[in-house]
Parts: structure tokens; C-alpha cells; sequence
């Protein structure tokens, strides 16, 4: 298993969070992670890649517990984030945020070149500043500066935030096409349908806790979750 | 893109040598002393704009880091340690020419320690210091070294006010020149003053391109990185904590360079210049040269700090500081170069792409 967690528990102050979550996620896997607004989403991620500390439970990336390191050292875990809002480096050139995300990669000069030629986009924009980019264009911006890092696997906090739709699929098949680079993608999203278009398995997630798990065809066809978390006009659309 | 800086320092050097030629046309060559202190109060501005623009964070201790450097010279170089020559370590350190036998003004031996070994000290003395405020404050998000470095501003002023080690508030007089064999000398004797105008003006330089090259390199970098958004920049792999520190120390460092050599120049070292106001006046200097542009900052510190020298704001010395300050803070939180800059380059295309470099972040 290349991740796993084990009854994690963690939050801000005194306030809990997330309370008690176990899951995994399999070499090669797209294993989602659905959630409204508050769902504790985020405050998971920050706990796996070490911004915050969990108040107790187990972190283990291929077997080794990682909750005690700092954040900076998750990567050589060969773990990487993309984080919420995308933060781009907004002074830094196109070139420049890829090679910052290649900063313990000592051939990311040529990893440069491997990103490049898989998001063309970011070619045409090379030498431009990460802030003058499209939306969509950061969303590409950040996949690429954090496969720079060269991971086993990617962290997506919600890749299609603020996204135009189309811009959004563009991610979407993005995020897909991971696969033949042998990455393992987790992919916390709000976008039910699309991440369980995608994904492998899902894991369905409700003010701090797991409420569902299965494979991404069985949460599809599941009633109760769509109109619990596939958004507010399902009924409507689908039933 | 490799011409570029070699642009901007050959206009400075340029710029340099012509401020001395002029001045010697003008027969105004007194001015040079004026000019030379203000080339080594740049080297904090520059120093601070490095933390500031490139590792977001304001030190308000600047001040009391000038003043380690010069106080920590200006003792060891001026304290009579014959009293120790006996001593065991007293005679070793003589032997070791850290301790050397020099006329006071009234021609009687004294035992000081040499300009060499008092850097040293001085050098490592900030290290430790700075260290020791940097490490926790820079552990925490937000403006916790502000506080911090203010505190401790506020601090060493009291001290150095207070103890008649440092001559309370007459501070220290009859500091020696720092020669170097018989080739150079910085001190302030008027025989002396174009090749002390010099000697400034290469030890700025040095500093401004090494701290140039840094900031162009992976750590420079690593540092806009996490200017920009701190949690991106700790998934990337890079330890912030400690690159804040390193950036934190190093510009303490300078500060405290720059104390020593203006204190070798002007041959002495008073209170004020730990006081609060200065350090505040540095972080104006390096506002009003926008953080990011380290040329800028120089430029526009040299020809500030020279003209309050020279005494053209009278008693509103410090008052002309703060309110550039709120100004800046207020019209051009990037500094009003930036702007500036873009507008020359509108009209002048290629010619001053020097200046679009030299923004560093733009």
C-alpha cells in the first residue's frame, strides 16, 4: 500500500477536525475524496503532507509513518502537493515555478523539458510570470511544478476550484493521463461526478468523518450518495 | 540576459567615479567623507531589503546590529588590555598578533586588540545573537521577528546608553584605522579621504553582486518562494524555517559590516546609531528602493543618507524618514522605482532592459 491512515485525528487549537479517518490508497490508484464545504478536506491533506501535526492516529507512506516529519520533507516520501487555490508563484516565471518545484530534483533542468512537452501551453508561456496566467493555465502550472518532483504520488486539493467547466475537464483528463506517468493520484474534489468519472475508488467524507467507500461505479449508481453530496440539483437532473 | 547586470554595475561604478570627479571639479572634495558613510549605511539597506524583499520579513534591529559590529570594534580596538599581558592567554594572543601594542592620543603603549581579530569577534558575535532572536521568532507565521528585533533594538540601546564600557552616551572615540599592510587604510583622515571613497565603494559593490547572484540562484529562488505562498514553498521540499534564518543572519551580518567599517572610518561610535529611529530609517531607505530591487536600494540610500549627512533636512531628519516611509507604504508598496522604471522602459525599449533585471521579482 502507498498510503495509508489509521484512525488519524487532527484539527486547529482545540477544535477536532477531522475525527478518526482510516483509508488507503494502492499503487496506481485514482482514489478520490468527496466532501462538501468543511468536511475537514483540506485539514486532512495538511495533516498527510506534515503542515499540521495529527493529534493522533498513523500516517504511513509505502509502510514508513511520516506523521512526525515536517512539511518540507515530504516530498523525498516522493509525495506531492498541489495545493488549494493552486499558488502559483505569482512574481516567478513560468520556468522558474517549475524549477522551484524540482528543488531537491538535481536533474530538473531537464525535467523541465518532460513538463513542457506534456502541458504545451506552459511552452507558449515559458518566460511569462506565473500571476499572468488563466486559471486553468495555474491548474497546469501547478500539476506540472509538482511532477517536477518526480512522486510516486500526487495530492490534488481541489483541482477544479474557480475552473471554468471546459477548463475543468481539460484538468480532469490531465489528472487521468497521470496514470502512464505511473503516478498515484489522491484527489480530494467537491466535483463528485467528475472525480468519480475518473477514479479507481472514493472515499465519500462528512464533518470530519468517512461516511462511504467503495469503487468509483458503485458510489455513482448510489442513490443516497448522490443526493447527499453530488450536488444540490441532482434529483431534479437525474431522477 | 548576460549583459544585463554587467549594465547595471557598470553604470554604478560610472556613477561612483563621477561622483568623485565632480566633486573634486567643484573643488567640494570634503564631501567625499560625507558620501563614503553613506556607501557603508547602504550596505544595511541592502542587507535588509535582501530579508525583506526576498524572505518577507522586517527586522526593526538593524539599528543594534550596526551598533554590535561598531560597538564590539570600537572596544576591543580602544580597551587597554596591558593589564592582562601577563597572563597566560594576555601573552599567547600577543604573540598571535591578535593583541597589538599601539600610541593612544597622549603617546603613552597601550595593549588593543588588532582591527582584524575585533572583526572577527564582532562578526561572530552577531552570528550568535542574531541567531538566537531568528530561531524562535522565525519558527512562527506573521510579524513575530518585528517584534522580536524591535524589542531588541530597544534593548542594546538601553545597554550601550547604559554601560561605561561602550562610554554611555558619548559612545567610543580614538577607534584606530584598519590598515591594511601599507597598501590601504580605512580612516578617516582627510589625506585619505578618495581612497577611503574607494575602498567603500568596492566593498559595496561586492556585497551588492554577491547578494545579486544569491537571490538569482536556487536559493534565491527557494527564498521568493516562500515570500510568495509558504505552504506551496514547504511542499516543494524547502525547509523555510532555516531558509528564513540563513536569510535573517546574513543580513545581520552586514549590518554589523557595515558597523565596523564606518566605525574604522570615522574613527569612533555614539549611541544613536542603536537607536530605534535608525533602524527605522533603514527599513524606510529599503522600502523607498523597493524590496526586490537591491540596485534601487542602494542607489536611492546612498543619495538619501548623504543628503541628511550633509544636513539638508536640518532638525527634520528624522521626520523626512517617517514620512517617506508612510509614503511608500501608502503610494507604492513596491517601491516608487518600479513604476518609475516601467515607464523609462515604455520610451527607451531594449536600452534599459538593465532595469527590468534588476526588479529581480518582475
Amino acid at each position: 500500500m502507498l498510503l495509508q491512515v489509521k484512525n488519524l485525528r487532527c484539527g486547529y487549537g482545540s477544535l477536532e477536525v477531522v475525527h478518526g479517518i482510516s483509508l488507503h490508497v494502492c499503487p496506481g490508484e485514482i482514489v478520490g475524496l468527496l466532501g462538501g464545504n468543511g468536511a475537514g478536506k483540506t485539514t486532512l491533506l495538511k495533516a498527510l503532507v506534515g503542515l499540521l501535526r495529527p493529534w493522533r492516529g498513523e500516517i504511513l507512506v509505502n509502510g514508513r509513518p511520516v506523521h512526525n516529519q515536517p512539511a518540507w520533507r515530504c516530498v523525498s516520501n516522493a509525495v506531492a502537493l498541489v495545493p488549494e487555490g493552486r499558488q502559483i508563484f505569482a512574481d516567478m516565471t513560468v520556468r522558474e515555478n517549475l524549477l522551484i518545484g524540482g528543488y531537491h530534483n538535481a536533474y530538473r533542468r531537464m525535467d523541465v523539458e518532460m513538463v513542457l512537452e506534456r502541458f504545451p501551453r506552459l511552452a507558449e508561456r515559458i518566460h511569462q510570470l506565473g500571476g499572468t496566467l488563466s486559471g486553468g493555465e495555474q491548474q497546469m502550472l501547478a500539476l506540472g511544478r509538482a511532477l517536477m518532483a518526480r512522486p510516486k504520488m500526487l495530492l490534488l486539493d481541489e483541482p477544479s476550484m474557480g475552473l471554468a467547466p471546459m477548463m475543468a475537464k481539460e484538468v480532469f483528463a490531465e489528472i487521468v493521463k497521470l496514470k502512464d506517468l505511473g503516478v498515484t493520484v489522491f484527489l480530494v474534489e467537491q466535483n463528485a461526478a467528475a472525480t468519480l468519472a475518473i477514479a479507481d475508488r472514493a472515499y465519500v467524507m462528512e464533518t470530519g468523518e468517512i461516511i462511504l467507500e467503495g469503487e468509483a461505479a458503485e458510489l455513482m449508481h448510489n442513490a443516497a450518495v448522490k443526493r447527499a453530496y453530488l450536488g444540490k440539483g441532482y434529483k431534479e437532473i437525474w431522477e | 540576459m548576460k549583459l544585463r547586470p554587467a549594465i547595471g554595475i557598470v553604470a554604478l561604478v560610472i556613477a561612483l567615479v563621477a561622483a568623485q570627479l565632480v566633486l573634486r571639479a567643484m573643488d567640494k572634495e570634503y564631501c567625499l567623507t560625507q558620501l563614503t558613510m553613506a556607501i557603508y549605511y547602504a550596505i544595511v539597506v541592502i542587507g535588509l531589503c535582501f530579508i525583506m524583499g526576498y524572505a518577507g520579513q522586517v527586522s526593526l534591529g538593524h539599528g543594534a546590529f550596526f551598533a554590535i559590529g561598531g560597538y564590539t570594534t570600537a572596544v576591543l580596538t580602544t580597551y587597554d588590555f596591558s593589564r592582562f599581558e601577563a597572563a597566560a592567554w594576555g601573552r599567547a594572543l600577543k604573540q598571535a598578533h591578535v593583541f597589538v601594542v599601539r600610541q593612544d592620543m597622549y603617546g603613552s603603549d597601550v595593549l588593543n586588540a588588532a582591527p582584524w581579530a575585533a572583526f572577527v569577534t564582532a562578526m561572530a558575535a552577531t552570528l550568535v545573537i542574531a541567531v538566537l532572536i531568528g530561531y524562535p521568532a522565525l519558527r512562527l507565521k506573521g510579524h513575530y521577528l518585528t517584534m522580536a528585533t524591535l524589542g531588541f533594538g530597544l534593548i542594546v540601546y538601553k545597554i550601550i546608553l547604559g554601560s561605561t564600557l561602550t562610554g554611555t552616551t558619548d559612545g567610543i572615540v580614538g577607534v584606530p584605522a584598519w590598515s591594511f599592510g601599507t597598501v590601504a587604510a580605512i580612516s578617516g583622515k582627510s589625506a585619505a579621504r578618495v581612497q577611503n571613497y574607494y575602498i567603500a565603494c568596492g566593498i559595496a559593490l561586492l556585497v551588492l553582486v554577491l547578494l545579486r547572484n544569491l537571490v538569482r540562484s536556487r536559493v534565491g529562488r527557494a527564498l521568493r518562494a516562500i515570500h510568495d505562498h509558504e505552504t506551496a514553498a514547504n511542499a516543494m521540499g524547502i525547509n523555510t524555517a532555516r531558509y528564513k534564518l540563513k536569510a535573517f543572519v546574513a543580513s545581520a551580518l552586514l549590518a554589523a559590516l557595515a558597523g565596523v567599517l564606518l566605525t574604522h572610518y570615522t574613527g569612533g561610535v555614539n549611541p544613536s546609531e542603536a537607536g530605534a529611529m535608525k533602524s527605522v530609517r533603514y527599513v524606510a531607505l529599503a522600502a523607498a528602493g523597493g524590496t526586490t530591487n537591491l540596485w534601487g536600494a542602494a542607489v536611492v540610500s546612498i543619495v538619501l543618507n548623504f543628503l541628511s549627512l550633509r544636513g539638508w533636512f536640518g532638525s527634520y531628519d528624522n521626520a523626512v524618514f517617517g514620512a517617506l516611509l508612510i509614503a511608500i507604504v501608502s503610494l507604492a508598496p513596491e517601491g516608487p522605482l518600479k513604476p518609475l522604471g516601467l515607464l523609462l522602459r515604455r520610451f527607451s525599449g531594449r536600452w534599459l532592459a538593465g532595469g527590468r533585471s534588476n526588479d529581480g521579482a518582475a
